[in-house]
């Protein structure tokens, strides 16, 4: 038999002639039986008849479960709220173990030998209590939580749960005149705004991928979970006995969390119904199956592509904010820092909408990055407060061992619970970072668009914080 | 997005598959310059022909015993600014047995090439007609399942899972009740995705095939390829061959297994009328 470049069709004949005696006649029904017994299995699997019992099915039985009108949505929200309670109490510890490290020992260290090579003093003060500190900071608050909260959140990914969610929240954005997708996209954008704006790319139609983008910023994204998870922790968890008080906290955020979802459908409805007017596309969504979580692979994979990827970016942009935040505080005109100057000015509208000028200011600092938002904070207030004890100069960053010590720094900020909620909301509801508006503006190609998508949040959060801040007072001075 | 495109958003609609939906152009039997080719397949009395007539617009006749269709019928649709040409097959069972309406159906969805083939299911007795899916699911790539009489299913209160079953066969799935017009927005959505390719199939293979007539098949397949490089399937063909099926061998030493494969799908089409008339 030959099987090579010179068969001829009469080769090929004889070959099928042979291998069909080796064969017997009856092959063709054992493949008609092979077609027969895969024909019947895969029936039996997908058809009910009356009186049947459905045949058992893990997926569609946790499908009925997750998807259910009834208990969709607690479902979805007490799963978010144990990924978050888990990340809370868990980082903790190693937070606290970081600190003792970067700050505890290296910080000084580092002074001594600054002092032993001599450094200029406004040279080490760039380098190692501007830049220094705030890295460490960033790498002892942000690691341990993402380092927990983002393998978790991959492993639900990995399940099959996630599109589950965008199913449950399917319905409401069609209501409320935008695209089904869009629900997939705003689960983008709880890891990342810039990314969530790439992913609207799903969405075919110009319109409804407007609105989605417009809308993606009230997905709370990483630089901006663990500025929730800490105010909830410091302030609202704080009011509760410490064995509920990490649950509490967790449900704080959760809480911050739906609101922006709630924000998302309230936009894209008015969107929807004024300049962005237009039909709703349908769309099938294919649930995929479930399947069971790798969970090494997922730890692995989220560790690289996560964590480390926004700890990575993080770093890049506390470095040169480091700096800048040193400079602002030791640049004097006249006798009073820049950074004073910039904070005295903001402060009445910071006090007004029941912030603080510190707050504007680190925000105005934090705009490359949401990630650098509670660094600064921390640092600004030590310098306009002046406390002993913990900082040791103006724009240098310090150590916070635990919890009660950031709140000792903060009450003498003159923080209030009114200025932490107000921080939480703030934080959910300003404009995107600057990575995500030079996405929007590569994605759309409009400045007009692009400016509505990073103003529209800005105002509509100034204007939230100063409505809670009235309210708040008024039932305060009440009796 | 471009700025352009952001200003024509009152157009947004023609991105929307519901305004494609609206907008089917049946042709009837105008078929010029077709985009693709649509190929409906099904066991008889299935109610293909309700599906054929449905998408564009003949009035082929339909009638509710098995095997009215001996031949084919052509038709044509215009659906999201594409042309297609509709081939309605003979209602057969098996794509195996040698009869003279399993021929034609079989040798237009082999060597008509079409960019999609539909097969049209009856839900009620999905076991007895996913027999034929499965042996189309063997010959092409390319396949939608139409799983029409739901209303029936309905009726007597049989519940088919399509999802379970769509992710069981590989391809697309869309129930329909095609005599009350239901689903068919979604199957014409669901064909055109996987005619353009932006839906890829997987289709099921066959699991329990014995040992010794796979390795056969490898054998002549290895030789088929080399004889003819532009053959579709020749999985298929040396399938053929094992089986003594005369048509085939007499191809293979006339030479014409070659030609068939290359010619065109409406040529293809021609020599298989001609076989009909002369058989």
């Amino acid at each position: 038999m030959s099987v090579g470049d010179h068969t001829t069709p009469e080769d090929l004949l004889a070959n099928a002639k042979s291998l069909r005696w080796q064969l017997g006649g009856d092959f063709n029904e054992k493949l008609m039986e092979a077609i027969y017994a895969d024909a019947a299995n895969i029936a039996e699997r997908s058809v009910t008849r009356p009186g049947e019992k459905p045949r058992f099915d893990l997926d569609r039985t946790i499908d009925r479960v997750v998807t259910s009108r009834l208990w969709g949505f607690p479902l979805m929200i007490l799963l978010f709220a144990l990924v978050f309670w888990i990340t809370i109490v868990g980082a903790n510890i190693p937070s606290a173990w970081l600190s003792n490290i970067l700050i505890g020992t290296i910080y000084p260290w580092l002074n001594e030998m600054a002092f032993a090579i001599g450094l200029p003093w406004w040279l080490s003060g760039i380098l190692i209590d501007g830049m220094y500190l705030a890295t460490a900071w960033v790498l002892s608050v942000m690691l341990p939580p993402m380092a927990i909260f983002f393998p978790l959140f991959t492993l639900l990914e990995d399940f099959g749960y996630l599109p589950r969610v965008a199913f449950n929240l399917d319905n409401i954005f069609r209501k409320t005149g935008a695209h089904g997708k869009q629900s997939l996209s705003m689960m983008m954008g709880f890891g990342c705004n810039a990314a969530g704006m790439i992913s609207t790319r799903i969405i075919d139609s110009p319109r409804e991928r407007l609105i989605a983008m417009i809308t993606n910023n009230f997905a709370l994204c990483n630089g901006r979970w663990p500025t929730q998870i800490l105010i909830a922790t410091i302030f609202i968890g704080a009011l509760f006995p410490a064995y509920i008080a990490g649950f509490v906290s967790a449900l704080a955020v959760v809480g911050i969390a739906v609101l922006g979802v709630l924000f998302t459908f309230l936009i894209s409805w008015g969107l929807s119904r004024s300049v962005l007017k237009g039909e709703v596309s349908t769309f099938s969504l294919e649930l995929p199956p479930y399947r069971p979580p790798r969970i090494l692979q997922t730890i692995y994979t989220s560790v690289i592509d996560r964590t480390l990827f926004v700890l990575w970016r993080a770093v890049v942009f506390a470095l040169p904010a480091g700096a800048v935040i040193w400079l602002i505080a030791n640049v004097q005109i006249a006798g009073t820092s820049i950074a004073e100057y910039m904070i005295n000015f903001l402060n009445p509208l910071g006090v007004l909408i029941g912030l603080n000028g510190v707050i504007l200011v680190a925000y105005i600092v934090a705009i490359p990055a949401n990630e650098i938002v509670m660094p600064t904070v921390l640092m600004l207030t030590v310098l306009v407060t002046g406390i002993g004890g913990v900082g040791e100069g103006a724009g240098v960053m310090f150590e916070l061992d635990s919890a009660s010590d950031t709140l000792a720094v903060f009450s003498a900020g003159g923080w209030t619970l009114l200025t932490a909620v107000n921080l939480m909301l703030f934080s959910l509801v300003h404009n995107p970072c600057s990575t995500t508006i030079y996405t929007i503006w590569k994605e759309t190609r409009s400045a007009r668009w692009t400016a509505v998508s990073a103003l529209l949040p800005v105002g509509m959060g100034l204007a939230l914080c100063f409505v809670v801040a009235q309210v708040w007072r008024i039932f305060a001075a009440a009796p | 997005m471009t700025k352009q495109t952001s200003q024509n958003i009152t157009s947004a609609c023609e991105t929307c598959p519901v305004h494609n939906a609206a907008n089917l152009l049946k042709l009837g039997v105008d078929m010029e310059d077709w985009d693709f080719v649509v190929a409906l397949a099904g066991n008889p009395n299935t109610g293909k022909s309700t599906v054929f007539n449905a998408l564009t617009g003949l009035r082929q006749h339909t009638g509710n015993w098995p095997g009215k269709t001996v031949t084919r019928a052509e038709g044509g649709f215009e659906y999201g600014g594409q042309r297609y040409k509709l081939v309605d097959l003979p209602g057969t069972y098996s794509l195996l047995a040698t009869s003279l309406d399993e021929e034609v159906a079989r040798d237009f969805i082999l060597f008509g090439q079409p960019d999609v083939t539909l097969v049209v299911v009856d839900a009620t007795r999905l076991e007895r007609n996913l027999n034929l899916v499965l042996q189309v699911l063997e010959i092409t790539e390319r396949a939608v399942v139409c799983l029409n009489l739901m209303d029936e299913a309905l009726r007597h209160k049989i519940q088919i899972d399509h999802r379970r079953l769509a992710r069981d066969l590989g391809v697309p799935v869309v129930p329909t009740a095609a005599r009350q017009h239901e689903g068919l927005d979604e199957l014409l959505q669901v064909v055109s995705e996987v005619a353009t390719g932006q839906t890829y199939c997987k289709p099921h293979r066959i699991q329990n095939e014995p040992t010794e007539l796979k390795l056969a098949i490898s054998q002549l397949v290895t030789q088929i390829e080399s004889l003819y490089p532009n053959l579709p399937n020749a999985r298929w063909v040396a399938l053929r061959l094992l089986d003594d099926d005369k048509n085939i061998i007499e191809a293979v030493r006339k030479g014409e297994l070659g030609e068939l494969s290359q010619a065109a799908p409406e040529d293809a089409g021609h020599d298989l009328d001609l076989k009909l008339e002369t058989a």
